[in-house]
């Protein structure tokens, strides 16, 4: 955790994402041409933790993607810590819905794999890959396989496969969405201790408007396709927040609004098709 | 995911907590008992028919005619040595290496073509994968070829590689071959892209994404496939054998034909049934130890 405290301490007047004017258009020039994006200008400070909030299909999973570098924007541009974004790199780490585990692979080369991609010696990365399952409390199941283990615990070794990496920007897409209430209660606490003890910036997709609520430092609200940004909302209150507090109330309110007409709009698009 | 997780976990002993070695025993021998059983039970009403008179016993002789007397049958194989200008008539092989020799070599040709056929078959389904253009130049005369009969190339295997081991190893390289290279693209279509793009994002080469990603996710489903095929592989190498390699198990059940020897045919037969259901049994076994991860059609793949 000190070496990401070191690696952002020298950046942290940069910012860790800039989006400008960023859009997605799949299969452009052919009759299936599909808008997914317009006009993304988005900032995320360093250390700071960003949920895209929308309804489903609008887009928010692809800005991961573009962020990611796994795909180009067909507008605009993307910068990481004032870099053009053109290709994956390993500071930018992804989680997935499902936690994308090598199953052939025990849990600890799993952890170390993308360091043995880069040719770290084996006592280095097995030593990376101890340190990184400490912090999300799973040192013992080095030697497991991933299907030895439950969803939670999957996702908690993907979040260290991430960790190995030390990466400067984490990006999740619906972490948690496959994993039943409690667990995913569980794994929001995890997450926002792991989150606290690296200096990393998160970028958190989701449509749960609760799971927003609970994790965010800022909530931004998507439109219905083509995605773009309705509003973003800063939330203040300080962590853990209690789901049943007043403030917390209000703010599900005032996101539920925000979402109602872009939910609306979503599905009678879906029923125009 | 979580049945199939348990059986996963269940059968890979070595990570999780040993059972008793009398837990683990006792469904195997339930399961070779069952076997014992099937094939008992089938033979017995064989041997009946036999005893009430209802079969020929020239025609249909009962196993323990065609299974009693194993030195006489084997005075039958290995007829390469016998005709091998240069050696003496009593220079034969006593009749368990006679059977012996013949078996390896049968056994010896499907091997040979099974090694051939996969390693080409996924390195070529690797590069329609990769490149363009193998695609282009490779992939509609494979589809085109896949269907056709292996029976169909047995005059080209003579035509092209005439008696010997090469035409009846062609055959089972050309069972296997395209629907392999088949089966490698869809298995190469179906790996789940988050894997690959887990790996993109820790900073993977393409060569890298290949070797440690594809391959290993493909291997499973290609075993399967294999497995599948290596029946084929069996029906079509005592078919080379039999129209003039010159020897192995096709070569004596043609001989057996030729000498009207139903006995002959009946035993050659039960040695190829033990080898088929020892190869597969064998393949099965590497799926288990090597290959645990599942494919994706029976599930737990799903991490």
């Amino acid at each position: 955790m000190s070496d990401l405290a070191n690696s952002t301490a020298t950046i942290s007047r940069e910012s860790a994402i800039t989006c400008r004017g960023v859009g997605k258009v799949w299969l452009p020039d052919t009759p299936r041409a599909y808008e997914a994006l317009r006009g993304i200008d988005l900032d995320v400070k360093p250390g700071e933790f960003v949920v895209l909030l929308g309804p489903s299909g609008c887009g928010k999973s692809t800005l991961l993607f573009l962020i990611a570098g796994l795909e180009s924007p067909t507008e605009g541009e993307i910068r990481s810590f004032e870099k053009p974004v053109t290709e994956p790199a390993p500071e930018r780490a992804l989680i997935f819905q499902q936690a994308a585990l090598f199953p052939w692979l025990t849990v600890g080369q799993n952890v170390a794999f993308g360091l043995s991609l880069g040719g770290v010696p084996a006592a280095e990365r097995k030593q990376a890959a101890r340190d990184a399952l400490q912090r999300v409390g799973l040192a013992e199941a080095a030697t497991k396989r991933p299907t030895e283990l439950s969803g939670g615990m999957r996702q908690r070794v993907a979040v260290a496969r991430a960790l190995a990496m030390r990466p400067k920007v984490l990006l999740m897409d619906e972490p948690f969405a496959a994993l039943d209430v409690q667990t995913r209660a569980k794994m929001q606490d995890f997450l926002l201790d792991v989150w606290r003890d690296s200096t990393a910036s998160v970028l958190f997709v989701t449509h749960h408007i609760d799971e927003a609520v609970a994790l965010a430092d800022r909530v931004v609200v998507f439109t219905a396709r083509p995605g773009r940004i309705k509003t973003i909302v800063p939330i203040t209150l300080p962590r853990p927040r209690d789901p049943f507090s007043p403030e917390c109330a209000a703010l599900r309110i005032a996101l539920t609004d925000l979402l109602k007409a872009e939910v609306d709009a979503a599905f009678a698009e879906q029923e125009g098709l | 995911m979580s049945i199939s997780t348990l059986e996963t976990v269940g059968r890979r002993g070595a990570t999780t907590r040993p059972r008793a070695l009398g837990a683990r025993i006792r469904p195997i021998i339930a399961r070779i008992g069952w076997t014992l059983f099937s094939l008992g039970f089938f033979a017995g009403i064989w041997e009946l028919a036999w005893a009430l008179g209802w079969t020929n016993p020239r025609l249909v002789p009962p196993p323990h005619i065609f299974l009693g007397n194993i030195l006489e049958q084997a005075q039958f194989f290995s007829p390469t040595l016998r005709w091998q200008v240069g050696v003496g008539v009593a220079e034969q092989p006593d009749p368990f290496m006679a059977v012996l020799t013949t078996v390896l070599a049968t056994v010896g040709r499907v091997a040979s073509g099974l090694a051939l056929a996969t390693a080409l078959s996924i390195t070529l389904g690797l590069a329609i994968r990769r490149f363009l253009f193998v695609e282009r130049l490779f992939l509609p005369t494979i589809s085109f070829l896949a269907p056709v009969s292996p029976i169909a190339w047995l005059p080209i295997a003579i035509f092209l590689f005439g008696i010997g081991n090469p035409p009846a190893i062609f055959m089972v390289f050309i069972a296997l071959f395209f629907t392999m290279t088949l089966a490698t693209i869809a298995e190469i279509d179906a790996v789940d892209r988050n894997l690959v793009n887990a790996a993109r994002t820790m900073g993977a080469t393409r060569a890298q994404i290949y070797w440690r990603v594809i391959l290993p996710a493909v291997a499973p489903g290609l075993l399967v496939v294999l497995r599948m095929n290596m029946f084929a592989a069996w029906m079509v190498v005592l078919l080379a054998e039999a129209t003039g390699v010159g020897s192995g198990l096709g070569q004596i059940i043609m001989l057996a034909r030729n000498t009207f020897n139903p006995s002959l045919v009946f035993f050659t037969i039960t040695l190829i049934g033990i080898l088929g259901f020892t190869s597969d049994w064998l393949l099965r076994w590497l799926q288990r130890r090597f290959l645990f991860w599942a494919p994706r059609e029976t599930g737990g793949r799903d991490v």
